[in-house]
């Protein structure tokens, strides 16, 4: 006797496990899933065969057509990771991650939104230069973000210089705030418009060509402070200090202006004598470009 | 009239799919096209290049949204997010109807992105139509269900596609995308006949119709929309206009794209056919009292 049909979440859920199975070396379907179920047992308790392909064949185009979309896509946002590591270990990296973080979005453009998080615990897939690799993740998920990420109208300079100690004030959407061991920003930007000096069929780089690892002369670590937002729908870089980093930073995370503050210069080199001088300016280059805006009600 | 009730009545003849290759070109020659299909997951982000450009394109053509991820088939629930910012978007473009896809993708909230054809059981039409009747609820316009193409077939399947089709879009009471390529990629994939389904289909539920080409392996067809029509299909569409009438069309293009004027050529070959469904023009009601 036929077998009862299968709950419609249930097929689902078992399908999706196999469809999310990495590919073995060669592109094939494993035969079973990392929670050691038998793939090809699952394809023929579900899947029909016809006279061209059977049941482990069909649900195989499924499995393979996962990998190539979300890899094409991750490969895409991170172009720079890619060229640094080379293709190589970046699939490696790639097929680890998204096995651990597979889309929880109706959007590929989260794709990539733990993978800075998740790269710095896994040293492993990065060798000698996972510092590194951990700056340009970080550097590419911000450029995502600031390229798409709302925005909202920023206080006017003059308003911005009579804010108070007490004052607390939102940070601009769409600025992204990076902190780097290296100063990863040049190596995106050279990698960014390599890319953009090689333009393709439909004007992106192929995600599945043979890339050798980046050749980078001996690399010094120096601490980088980033901010990447937008001006006029183009993302940018713009190195900052220190101390305008962290000040921003608590800012962000709701301090007031006088707490921001006094953190931001906690263990400061700048001399006291200098400090409103320096934050005058600050303010007002933060106000111009935008970046400060009213507190959510 | 044109048009029927599942794409608000519109008179869309033939359109193509808004593409980042074809930017330029569009803003730099402003070229005729009657209108643009959008991926409106495309453009469910905040702000920034992607909506500068939807607004730019909205100032001068025509948009209608087709999404690829409210995977009306899934058994799980969908994403209250997904369809809030969906309808901020339809606000925004002020698309005349919505299509989607019959098929599932998601489960327990992680998503494929790949279209994954159901089984054709009671259990999954009787989901499928909750989640149509849902999002047209929410949404406040018509949607219309677009069949996928499919690799694979389910031992579970209690009828045909062409009969879950009818089901669903019966019981939702909702339009039709028919994708005429993607019924012959299936035909070929599945050993049925493209025409019987193309026969089968409730043609006054149709609400727009989907032309494509496709790149065919030894053993199967992918639907990899990177190639001209092919001949049987332009057949498939054919008749398909024979028994809908003056339909929306739209060539879908995303792999290998060409010039803008090659996607729109191709497309244009459409009107061969529907230029003859075009319903005669009705004389302007008060102008005709008088005279
Ligand atoms: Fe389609």
């Amino acid at each position: 006797m036929a077998n009862a049909a299968m709950p419609l979440a249930e097929l689902q859920r078992q399908l999706a496990a196999v469809i999310m199975t990495p590919l073995t070396a060669d592109d094939g379907m494993r035969e079973s899933t990392p929670e050691g179920r038998s793939t090809r047992a699952i394809s023929e308790r579900v899947i029909a065969p016809n006279s061209r392909l059977d049941a482990f064949e069909r649900l195989e185009l499924y499995n393979q057509q996962y990998w190539y979309r979300v890899l094409d896509s991750l490969a895409e946002d991170f172009s720079s990771l890619r060229a640094l590591l080379g293709s190589r270990s970046y699939h490696q990296l790639a097929v680890a991650y998204l096995s651990a973080h597979p889309s929880r979005s109706f959007t590929l453009r989260n794709l990539g939104s733990k993978l800075p998080q998740w790269l710095a615990s896994h040293a492993e897939c990065t060798g000698r230069r996972h510092k590194l690799a951990v700056d340009v993740a970080n550097i590419e998920w911000a450029f995502i973000e600031a390229f798409d990420n709302a925005e909202l109208k920023p206080l006017a300079v003059a308003e911005a210089l009579h804010l108070t100690a007490e004052s607390r004030v939102r940070l601009q959407p769409h600025l992204r705030l990076v902190a780097l061991k290296y100063p990863a920003d040049e190596l995106v930007l050279d990698a960014q418009h390599r890319e953009r000096a090689q333009p393709t069929e439909a004007g992106r780089n192929d995600a599945r060509e043979e890339l050798k690892p980046l050749k980078l002369a001996a690399m010094r670590s120096k601490s980088t402070w980033l901010a990447v937002h937008r001006v006029d729908f183009s993302v940018y870089f713009k190195r900052i200090e220190k101390e305008e980093h962290a000040i921003l930073s608590a800012i962000e995370c709701g301090a007031t202006l006088g707490a921001a503050i006094s953190q931001g210069f906690k263990g400061t080199r700048i001399p006291a004598s200098n400090r409103a001088a320096k934050l005058r300016a600050w303010f007002e280059n933060w106000a111009e470009l935008g970046w400060l805006c009213a507190p959510e009600i | 009239m044109a048009g029927n009730r599942f794409n608000s009545y519109s008179d869309h003849g033939v359109g193509i799919g808004l593409r980042i290759p074809h930017y330029s070109h569009i803003f730099s020659q402003k070229p005729v096209v009657d209108w643009f299909e959008i991926i409106s997951e495309n453009f469910l982000c905040d702000a920034g290049r992607p909506m500068q450009v939807l607004d730019r394109i909205l100032e001068q053509y025509r948009i209608v949204q087709h999404g690829v991820s409210l995977y009306f088939g899934s058994a799980t629930e969908p994403d209250p997010e997904h369809l809030r910012r969906l309808k901020q978007l339809v606000r925004r473009t002020n698309t005349p109807w919505l299509t989607d896809h019959l098929c599932w993708g998601s489960v327990d909230g992680t998503y494929t992105h790949d279209l994954i054809p159901l089984p054709y059981t009671w259990e999954a039409v009787h989901r499928t139509v909750e989640r149509v009747k849902q999002a047209q609820h929410y949404l406040e316009i018509p949607v219309a269900v677009e069949n996928v193409s499919s690799y694979m077939a389910y031992k579970d399947s209690e009828m045909t596609e062409w009969e879950f089709l009818n089901e669903v879009v019966e019981r939702a009471d909702c339009g039709i995308l028919l994708d005429v390529n993607n019924i012959y990629v299936s035909s070929v994939n599945h050993d049925f006949d493209p025409m019987l389904y193309v026969n089968s289909i409730p043609a006054g539920r149709v609400a727009q119709i989907h032309i494509a080409g496709h790149s065919r392996y030894e053993k199967y067809i992918l639907d990899t929309h990177d190639h001209p029509v092919i001949d049987p299909v332009w057949q498939l569409y054919a008749r398909a206009i024979e028994r809908a009438g003056y339909t929306p069309t739209l060539l879908e293009w995303d792999d290998h794209i060409p010039t803008f004027d090659e996607v729109h050529n191709e497309a244009l070959k459409a009107n061969k056919y529907l230029e003859a469904a075009k319903p005669a023009a009705q004389p302007d009601s008060n102008l005709a009292g008088v005279l």
